[in-house]
């Protein structure tokens, strides 16, 4: 997805994992991706910069569309699907 | 005639066993995937903070990851599971003397490089606040939201000296041997050492 979709993505549920590090964004991700339903899209915030790369092995390993990432200033918001 | 006969019966004859090659092929493949489940074992021996730390991270991102998590705790590593204000009575000389020398709990453990006396460990533990970083006590807390199985090595508690009743409360705490770390870890995907 282009920076444009992805901004314009109706969010169901936005995480912000700004405040913890490695694994606390993925245990953030895992128990927000509970309170959603399948189709929904999620948005975690992070400021870790390993999270970037490790939500969409966690998507693709927990079966959901990993969207996209817009890099804002000193976080990340990182976008998918829930499968 | 009869030499095409001959080799229709011939072909007919390869083509069977090729058949029984690959049903025991099958079987042998079912066995493997059936055999490794999507599970990480870690078999931890060292008592040092940051390698207890690096086995709960991975632990808390395999579960997050809905990876089952069984870890097995041996020697050093016990110092970690030790209540900070639980005492155990009965113990001979050596035994109290293990318990004195070695770290009372998560919070007392120490760096394996540059802990000087503690000064390291508790500037790592500043820092691990300042950027967010769970504590070890957040995260056994987290380990035990998730399900993450704890098997302690009765032979080694044993051998230091520490007993059942000064070990952490944590709900899926189980006392066990060596086999039963062979066990999980032969059916797991992932198995690791620290």
């Amino acid at each position: 997805m282009t920076q444009e979709e992805l901004i314009s993505l109706q969010v169901t549920k936005a995480v912000d994992a700004r405040g913890t590090a490695c694994p606390g964004p993925l245990l953030e991700a895992k128990k927000a991706i509970g309170t959603i339903k399948p189709g929904d899209i999620m948005e975690v915030l992070s400021a870790d910069e390993g999270t970037k790369v490790d939500i969409p092995k966690w998507c693709a390993k927990q079966g959901h569309e990993y969207l996209g990432t817009i890099e804002g200033s000193g976080y990340f918001r990182i976008f998918m699907k829930k499968h | 005639m009869q030499e095409i006969l001959e080799r229709e019966e011939d072909i007919s004859l390869q083509l069977s066993t090729f058949r029984k090659k690959i049903e025991a092929l099958e079987g042998k493949i079912s066995l493997l995937e059936n055999s490794r489940k999507d599970q990480l074992s870690i078999a931890i021996v060292s008592g040092d903070m940051d390698k207890i730390l690096a086995a709960m991270v991975i632990s808390l991102a395999a579960a997050a990851m809905d990876t089952q998590v069984k870890l097995f705790f041996s020697f050093w590593s016990l110092s970690a599971l030790r209540a900070r204000n639980k005492k155990a009575a009965g113990k001979n000389f050596i035994s109290k003397m293990f318990g004195i020398m070695l770290p009372q709990g998560k919070g007392k453990l120490k760096l394996s490089k540059m802990n000087m006396g503690g000064m390291g460990s508790m500037m790592i533990k500043y820092l691990m606040k300042k950027q967010g970083v769970m504590s070890l006590e957040q995260m056994f807390r987290q380990a035990a939201e998730l399900g993450i199985e704890i098997t302690v090595c009765e032979m080694s508690m044993n051998l230091m000296g520490f007993k059942k009743e000064e070990m952490i409360d944590y709900p899926y705490l189980r006392y066990a041997g060596a086999a039963t770390f062979v066990s999980d870890a032969g059916e797991s995907s992932i198995q690791l050492f620290i």
